[in-house]
């Protein structure tokens, strides 16, 4: 290959990987490839430069992108006639990135005083427009499959041959996907009716989201009535498509919403259901989770890099621990003293929850943040452009996970019973020689550890600051409430119903501030319907109702 | 709960309201006009004593009645809100737009007055939107919920969460009352000027005489038949139930007093320190006016006016000088308060009162309150 010096061969270098063969026998330009001897000339000439760019963007080859970059980065020198890039050790290498070599065989660099070729500073948008329209060649699968959409977006016909090249050499099946819907967006404006109608078909076929409103102009302005007819179809068909998307969407996060306000108020559940206490410090036992995930991932980090991933599975029963040990020194510390005076015990525990906020801001600053581990990024796509993170599902899991475990707890073991036993009948299980102060004090530290996993879990799909807590203490109440004391049942009612209203009512309020605006509604929804349920869905029932 | 007043004590304690009333209203704005007292203090103070309206409010309803409400900073915010309003009004077309509207709203994009902004030119619809409304809300929410008998924790959640609500739309703009930054910057009052001593003087002479007359409404009040019935809901609330009182009538009529009281605060706080927010108005705030009551003396009109003051006094001296401790000592006052005099300041001096006369006492009030064993469910 160094052995011509004819233009024709640095052109056929330039076009190489795209046509196999006569390369080196100097062969004239393909079929479809325009006549580009000229071009080092012509790119050379500020008059001609312009033309020269343009005729470049017929091929769709990679080294057209390795050219243009140089060109704009003023990286492109000429070399007897060849074109050549000025590599970073301040030599010349040809397009196809081989060094260039003179007649002694050593390599050259630009010679005293040479001139990169100068790019016309109004074809910089030019150049740039080129290159980007190349990245669908690009080494990455992002990068490819963001240009292709590009390309799509663009309703620049001469990108058709560019995109069936790089269709044509993908193997990738979702990259493949993005680059047919974006050669059929591009075919719907082509001048051939035929090849709409089939555009407009494909696309409908395809669910194509991002043709969407490029078909409905089509279906309502185009001229010819068999396009018009198969644009319309296609509109009907996304549109039926984008209906069950969002419907499953809403689903999805209202269930995933439900879980998290599941598993925050399962501990409360315990702690303010079962023994009446009103812990407004849970919130703050949520946050000493999240932190507890943040400080192992950072002792993983900083101790163990190679197996960072799994500080996770540290991270859990760690958060369940602390959290539960802070909760049982506060309940013998403090609460054990205000049994029966539920009002004290709100004030009593804000005043806790304040000083760990604070503490935690003043320690550990005003954000951090828990990268989830690998396994965790990501998730499944379970309809076309409708992605259900992992994390979220994981959470789904584990809050499931912990309601059966409570469920098992309580109910099933030995120690359940006499949990319960206390909670009913405080005297009798006394007499009968059930500790109620072990008891006590156990349940409770059972209801913090429970926030602790909570808020390690939580850590995983928010950011961890000292105000985690105060944002979902009120939600973790309302959801108490709303199920009526003492039952499991009921929080699990109330948190599904609660996450899915909200994340329903969200859509249909629209706007920036849609969240709380739910949030506001549902508020008035729970009271309203405490009106005819005062003491919620499952209402505690005969002597233990009293006094609630 | 707090110490029956009885005859005796009739009396002595005027003559003390007479003498709180003849400092505060008369010699310290007297000392301040004549330079003993600089103007920053007696602002302070006047902030002080508007607070100390909105603790008599809180005590009515949760030291009388045994009702915790934690949504009177909503009422507090709804008082100073209104005022806020209309003195944003009165220094429109002063701003630095000179537009016919308030400067934030031009931050904002909204250049024509909301409709319900309009009424709030008026001073008259301003003083009594800033009491009557609370009143008006209080018993709205308190039809919802005491006429079904949602009682107790559940009523404290209910408000905690309205307050709550409350605060997150208070704090989008689209509400067009200043977002988080809320109402500020305001220039006079009736065409007083805000940033003259005197205008600031007599706002203050304002809140103290309206601080001696919430004081005297108040004791009228739990002195009165009605104020006994308060008491036994507070105490047995079932029992009262069975002698056939309505609880429902009378917790919804001192739910609206205690917010008409704090409309009352929020009326005198705004203009003398010249910012409303919605931090203001949340769930935080509520906590604190029990916190006072309590530290003070729950049940007790002394103890809530006591309260009110020291605290603030408290946080005036420790916000200035470790701002980042404040937080830790609060709460740490929330546990030692409720945990070690729960009787408050007033049940601290009484019992020292006692000890003087050589009466016998329970030490107990000083160490741990002992749990007050409930049979059954620990509700």
């Amino acid at each position: 290959m160094a052995l011509g010096k004819a233009v024709v061969v640095s052109l056929a270098l330039l076009v190489l990987p795209a046509i196999p063969g006569p390369a080196a026998a100097g062969s004239a330009p393909g079929p479809g490839i325009p006549d580009l001897s000229s071009l080092p000339a012509r790119l050379e000439a500020p008059v001609t430069q312009e033309a020269a760019i343009l005729a470049l963007r017929e091929i769709s080859d990679p080294s057209v992108g390795i050219l243009l970059r140089a060109l704009k980065d003023g990286a492109l020198y000429r070399w007897k006639a060849r074109l050549t890039v000025l590599a970073d050790d301040g030599t010349l290498k040809d397009l196809a990135g081989q060094p260039i070599v003179d007649d002694r065989g050593q390599p050259v660099s630009p010679a005293e005083g040479q001139e990169a070729i100068a790019l016309e500073e109004r074809l910089f948008g030019l150049v740039q427009n080129l290159l980007d329209r190349l990245e669908v060649f690009g080494a990455e699968r992002e990068a490819r499959q963001s240009a292709a959409f590009k390309l799509g977006n663009s309703r620049d016909l001469s990108a058709i041959p560019v995109l069936a090249k790089a269709l044509d050499r993908e193997t990738d099946r979702r990259v493949r996907g993005v680059m047919q819907e974006a050669l059929n967006r591009l075919s719907l404006s082509s001048p051939d009716a035929p090849a709409r109608a089939r555009a407009a078909q494909f696309l409908g076929q395809a669910w194509s989201e991002s043709g969407l409103a490029q078909l409905r102009v089509v279906a309502a302005q185009d001229g010819d009535a068999e396009v018009k007819r198969a644009a319309q179809a296609a509109v009907r068909r996304v549109e039926v498509f984008l209906t069950w998307r969002n419907l499953t969407g809403y689903l999805f996060n209202g269930v995933s919403l439900g879980a998290v306000l599941l598993i925050m108020s399962l501990g409360l559940a315990v702690t303010f259901g079962l023994m009446g206490i009103i812990n407004m410090a849970h919130g703050e036992m949520l946050m000493l989770g999240s932190y507890t995930a943040y400080v192992v991932q950072e002792i993983f980090a900083a101790r163990f890099t190679a197996h960072q991933d799994y500080f996770f599975f540290v991270a859990l029963p760690l958060s369940f621990l602390v959290a539960g040990v802070v909760g049982l020194a506060i309940e013998s510390g403090i609460i054990r003293f205000l049994y029966g005076r539920p009002l004290e015990t709100l004030i009593v525990t804000w005043g806790i929850g304040m000083i760990f906020q604070q503490s935690a801001r003043l320690y550990f600053g005003d954000q951090t943040s828990v990268n989830s581990p690998s396994w965790f990024r990501g998730g499944v796509e379970v309809m076309r452009g409708l992605i259900f993170p992992w994390s979220r599902i994981f959470i789904v899991g584990l809050s499931l996970l912990a309601l059966a475990a409570l469920y098992l707890l309580l109910q099933r073991s030995y120690a359940g019973l006499r949990v319960r036993a206390v909670m009913q009948n405080r005297g009798m299980a006394s007499c009968l020689g059930v500790s109620t102060r072990r008891i006590d004090a156990l349940t409770f530290a059972l209801g913090t550890a429970l926030a602790g996993v909570a808020g390690c879990a939580l850590a995983l799909i928010g950011t961890v600051d000292p105000e985690v807590g105060k944002t979902y203490i009120v939600d973790a109440f309302m959801v108490v409430v709303l199920g009526g004391v003492g039952k499991l049942l009921g929080a699990v009612v109330a948190s599904f119903g609660i996450g899915l209203s909200n994340k329903i009512l969200e859509p249909s309020i629209g706007g920036t501030a849609a969240a709380i605006y739910a949030k506001v509604a549902i508020l008035a929804l729970v009271i309203w319907f405490l009106q005819w349920r005062p003491t919620g869905f499952f209402p505690a029932k005969g002597r233990a109702a009293e006094g609630a | 709960m707090g110490p029956t007043l009885g005859r005796r004590s009739w009396d002595a304690h005027l003559l003390w309201l007479a003498l709180f009333g003849i400092v505060f209203i008369v010699v310290l704005p007297l000392a301040n006009a004549l330079g003993f007292l600089s103007d920053y203090y007696l602002n302070l103070f006047g902030k002080y004593l508007s607070l100390a309206i909105l603790a008599l409010g809180m005590d009515l309803i949760w030291g009388y009645t045994g009702i915790l409400s934690l949504g009177q900073a909503i009422f507090f915010g709804i008082g100073a809100y209104s005022i806020g309003m209309h003195m944003m009004l009165e220094g429109t077309g002063q701003g630095v737009y000179g537009e016919p509207v308030p400067d934030f709203m031009i931050w904002n994009q909204v250049y024509q007055l909301p409709l319900f902004w309009k009424p709030y030119t008026s001073f008259v619809f301003a003083l009594g939107s800033s009491v009557v409304l609370p009143a008006a809300l209080a018993a709205l929410v308190g039809f919802l919920t005491f006429r079904r008998r949602l009682r107790g924790t559940y009523f404290a959640i209910l408000t905690q969460a309205i307050a709550f609500a409350v605060w997150l739309m208070l704090n989008r703009n689209e509400m067009k009352l200043g977002g988080t930054n809320g109402l500020t910057d305001f220039k006079s009052i009736l065409g007083f000027s805000l940033g003259q001593p005197a205008t600031l003087r007599a706002l203050y002479i304002f809140t103290a005489a309206a601080l001696v007359g919430a004081f005297l409404v108040s004791r009228w009040l739990v002195r009165s038949k009605t104020g006994l019935v308060l008491q036994a809901i507070r105490d047995n609330e079932r029992r009262l139930e069975f002698l056939g009182y309505n609880v429902a009538s009378y917790k919804i009529f001192v739910f609206s007093v205690s917010a008409a009281l704090a409309g009352l605060a929020g009326l005198l706080y705004a203009p003398q320190v010249g910012i409303i927010t919605p931090s203001q108005v949340g769930v935080l705030p509520s906590l604190e006016i029990v916190i006072w009551v309590a530290f003070g003396g729950r049940g007790t009109l002394w103890g809530a006016l006591l309260g009110a003051i020291s605290i603030n006094w408290l946080r005036s001296v420790l916000t200035a000088t470790y701002p980042s401790l404040w937080p830790i000592i609060l709460g740490g006052l929330f546990v030692t308060v409720i945990l070690f005099f729960p009787q408050g300041l007033v049940g601290l001096g009484n019992k020292l009162r006692s000890l003087g006369k050589g009466r016998r006492i329970f030490l107990t009030t000083l160490g741990v309150a002992p749990a007050s064993k409930v049979e059954g469910h620990p509700l």
